[in-house]
């Protein structure tokens, strides 16, 4: 399923490269230094600027050690400081009538603007019964320009079993006209290749009263029978939420949300007796730290 | 320079003291209480030879509610200090924090030793310890003083400080009031700073949205998905608001109403200072004209006008002259206009001037985004033409123009994640009405109105020319100078001693930054010919650009920054140093 393979790096390939290419224009070097001025006009011809010095004034009239470290200090607190964030975009309670189920998205990240560590775990399942999917991942998540990111890690499934542990290559970030995308390509233990593609957009109704559509996407390279995927497209998820932003970090939502398998995996599905998806409401919170 | 330990006495005195005041007023320094006749005529101006300021931790009253502040000799706003030209002052320090602390002298030109900027003039003052500025009083004019320590500005520890002139005063006036505007939140700086590091439109709770779209308000449906295409926000105006802020003149909120007394007949000198953190503010006597007669502590050609922006930072003085004895109000406005405050001028005390209402929150647009190339003067020299010559000549549109193309910068601007746009024909808008006000309906205060009361005495063309871009991106709230922060230790300008040198700053985002340079007046590039007006802080307007002509004439590290304190925190800050030609080189 080679070709299956391809599309999924084509599809990361393609966001990675809108992502960049709003850097390309930077390698044009036009270097256009100083503004036109009558004034300096008449100058005979503009002085070169002087080099800067490697010392320190202050070190003439304080101890040096003194102004060492508060030099540090100024520097630190003056960009550097790092920060952190959890947030768990989705904690929802899904009502059916063939049984209740639930579902969780956390992530969270630690670090300065362009270089942060990251944490990532979604999940879902049904009331009363085992879990169908946790999958925990960490990594490494570095800016690329302003507005995308590129995530670089490890993802390990706790369910379905039996447990996959795969590497992770993602480009998440601000599409233009505010959509948030994301496109994460995993590389398992087993040499198995699946992609998914993720979008929403917030729609303010009011300063506090947000409507979210949401899109999620999975590929598979191959076939994995004892995982019940097929090759192709394994499944899609639409969802609406409409949240209300008591504060900004507590907003309690109600939403629909549907999901279906797609072909060979739906199959599969079907062959064990399952349904290949369905509508469900969806009522949570989304909080964050 | 430093000296002895803090007498500990003494700080207890004012912790002691502070804790059998009963009345919320006498938490204000006199010049500060309301129904005060005067600046001059309260008991705690700090002034003579020798000075003494005790920095601690003290419980202020904001409103109804108290609050935990970082204050000087126990209030906000801390004393007010009052000097005279010519005099030598020596201003003792002590530090009654459990962390390092300093104040910097706004405005005032001090040996660079005495600046008072941590990591840069001087190491900062330890806890404990007492720090002694000594130095002589070279100018006069309305400045003040805060704390360039750790946020300590934002907390409360900020104050006015007035220099009377040694010879005559060319604003002669009858009475005087200081009107200090500041911002509060109960929430600490640097959970602001995390807050917007998180969600860079955090506090922004008038974005524009869909209700607003069905009632017609604000940007139609296609502006909206232009701006959308370029992930602009228009209403990204302020970045802390009034959502968290409160908005104070003299530490007194609308309802506390502080009230300047006059009486009828008398020139009124209002010293207008800008201490906020984070706001700059419209200012109006609702109603009543004024006449602009200092800015930042330089005397200009006296210049009617009915309200002015006061970038944070910045000082105004005006003279009113109310002749009827009513109560007039005194309205700062935050210029996102998510809150104000209110003070009152009255000829009696209890009189209240009525309340203006807030009015709609202005809208950027695309001059704001460094895009209109309609206003460009071909005509006037003094004006830059530095757009590029394949740019297309169009107001409507800019489909043909990339948001950050950086062969419009110079190679100094580093593009990385942290620059999300680049200005694309920044225009001169020294002589633009500033953000929000462009269409009121009465006269407003450009810098192009300013002309220096006397004549510039370096007259030479500036030698070189220099651009900074002041640099940003408000989804990851990074702020810099040409794409770099602080933080990363970029070289510092450099500039020879005594040298004149023309800085331009190109404001490449999308909100007014108030350019502050320590030790040093620059002279406004206003068309005002040899009476370029002196400043120590220029508000640049979105997307456009400010010019000065600077003459390096004080020697030593100086710092250079964003006055908005989260930006110069989040790194929009340079070093900037003078040095004699021999060691420049």
């Amino acid at each position: 399923m080679k070709p299956l393979a391809l599309i999924a790096t084509a599809l990361l390939a393609c966001v990675a490269t809108r992502a960049l290419a709003q850097d390309q224009s930077q390698h044009a070097d036009h270097s256009m230094p100083m503004s036109q001025n009558s004034a300096l006009d008449d100058a005979p011809s503009p002085v070169p600027a002087p080099s800067a010095p490697q010392d320190h004034a202050a070190d003439a009239y304080y101890d040096h050690a003194a102004m060492a470290k508060a030099r540090s200090m100024l520097l630190y607190e003056t960009g550097g400081m790092p920060h952190s964030m959890l947030m768990a975009e989705r904690l929802e309670w899904r009502p059916g009538g063939g049984g209740d189920g639930y579902a969780w998205e956390m992530e969270g990240w630690t670090g300065g603007d362009v270089d942060r560590l990251a944490f990532k775990t979604k999940g879902e399942g049904a009331v009363g019964g085992a879990a169908e999917k946790i999958e925990l991942q960490a990594g490494w998540l570095h800016a690329l320009n302003p507005w995308f990111n590129l995530r670089a890690g490890a993802r390990q499934d706790l369910q379905p079993r039996p447990r996959r542990t795969h590497a992770v290559l993602a480009i998440e970030g601000l599409a233009p006209y505010w959509f948030e995308v994301e496109g994460e390509l995993f590389l398992s233990q087993k040499g198995e290749v699946t992609a998914r593609a993720e979008a929403s957009y917030d729609q303010r109704i009011t300063q506090r009263m947000i409507l979210q559509p949401a899109a999620e996407l999975n590929l598979s390279a191959q076939d994995t029978p004892e995982l019940r995927a097929g090759a192709g497209f394994t499944s899609i998820e639409l969802g609406v939420r409409l949240r209300y932003e008591v504060v900004r970090e507590f907003a309690p939502y109600i939403g629909i949300h549907w999901e279906r398998k797609l072909g060979r995996t739906a199959r599969y599905a079907r062959g064990l007796g399952e349904e290949a998806g369905g509508l469900s409401v969806a009522l949570g919170l989304r909080f964050w730290l | 320079m430093f000296s002895a330990r803090v007498d500990r006495r003494s700080i207890l005195r004012g912790a002691s003291g502070l804790g059998l005041l009963s009345s919320a007023e006498a938490l204000f320094p006199a010049w500060a209480r309301g129904g005060t006749a005067g600046v001059g005529q309260g008991g705690d101006v700090l002034s003579g030879d020798s000075i003494h300021i005790d920095i601690g931790h003290s419980r202020i009253v904001i409103g109804e509610r108290e609050a935990h502040a970082v204050t000087a000799n126990g209030t906000m706003p801390g004393p007010m200090i009052r000097l005279k030209e010519g005099q030598q002052v020596r201003l003792s320090v002590a530090n009654g924090l459990d962390e390092d602390t300093s104040i910097h002298w706004h405005g005032l030109i001090v040996p660079f030793q005495y600046d008072g900027v941590p990591g840069i003039s001087f190491p900062g003052i330890k806890p404990g310890r007492v720090f002694d500025y000594v130095f002589p009083i070279r100018q006069s004019g309305t400045y003040w003083y805060h704390s360039h320590s750790n946020m300590q500005e934002a907390m409360g520890l900020f104050g006015p400080l007035i220099i009377d002139p040694a010879g005559e005063e060319p604003a002669p006036y009858d009475r005087e009031h200081v009107i200090l505007l500041s911002d509060w939140s109960n929430v600490h700086p640097h959970s602001l700073l995390r807050r917007l590091k998180q969600m860079g439109g955090y506090y922004n709770r008038q974005k524009q949205t869909l209700a607003g779209l069905i009632a017609g308000r604000d940007q139609k449906l296609s502006e909206r998905i232009e701006w959308g295409k370029m992930r602009m926000d228009p209403t990204d105006i302020s970045d802390v608001t009034g959502s968290t802020y409160s908005y104070l003149i003299n530490g007194h909120d609308s309802a506390g109403n502080w009230t300047g007394l006059f009486t009828p007949g008398e020139r009124v000198r209002l010293r207008f200072i800008n201490a906020s953190a984070m706001t700059n503010f419209n200012v109006r006597l609702a109603g009543t004209p004024m006449t602009v007669v200092q800015a930042d502590g330089q005397d200009v050609d006296p210049v009617e006008t009915d309200e002015f922006q006061i970038g944070i930072a910045e000082t105004y003085d005006v003279i009113v002259r109310p002749e009827k004895a009513e109560a007039i109000a005194i309205i700062a406005e935050a210029i996102d206009r998510s809150g104000l405050a209110r003070a009152t001028l009255a000829p009696r005390i209890g009189m209240v001037a009525p309340m203006v209402p807030l009015r709609q929150r202005p809208l950027l647009g695309m001059k704001d985004m460094g895009m209109d190339m309609s206003g460009m003067d071909m005509s006037n020299g003094t004006l830059d033409l530095s757009a590029p010559i394949d740019a297309p000549a169009t107001a409507d549109s800019h489909s043909g123009m990339k948001m950050r193309d950086k062969s419009l910068a110079p190679p100094s601007v580093r593009m990385g994640p942290g620059v999300a746009t680049i200005s694309a024909a920044p225009a001169d808008r020294l002589g633009d009405r500033p953000t929000g006000l462009e269409n009121v309906d009465h006269r407003v205060l450009t810098y192009a109105d300013l002309k220096a009361l006397v004549s510039g005495s370096d007259r030479r063309v500036p030698s070189r020319e220099l651009e900074v871009h002041l640099t940003a991106n408000m989804e990851r709230y990074m702020w810099s100078f040409d794409g770099v922060k602080l933080s990363e230790n970029p070289e510092p300008l450099a500039f020879r001693h005594n040298e004149r040198v023309r800085v331009t700053l190109i404001n490449d985002t999308m909100m007014p930054h108030p350019i502050h340079l320590h030790g040093h007046f620059f002279e406004l590039v206003n068309g005002a010919g040899d009476k370029q007006p002196r400043k120590h802080t220029v508000n640049v307007l979105p997307g456009g650009k400010a010019s000065f002509d600077l003459t390096a004439d004080a020697l030593g590290d100086w710092a250079f920054h964003c006055h908005m304190l989260l930006h110069m925190h989040a790194g929009m800050f340079r070093v900037v140093t003078v040095r004699a030609e021999e060691t420049a080189e």
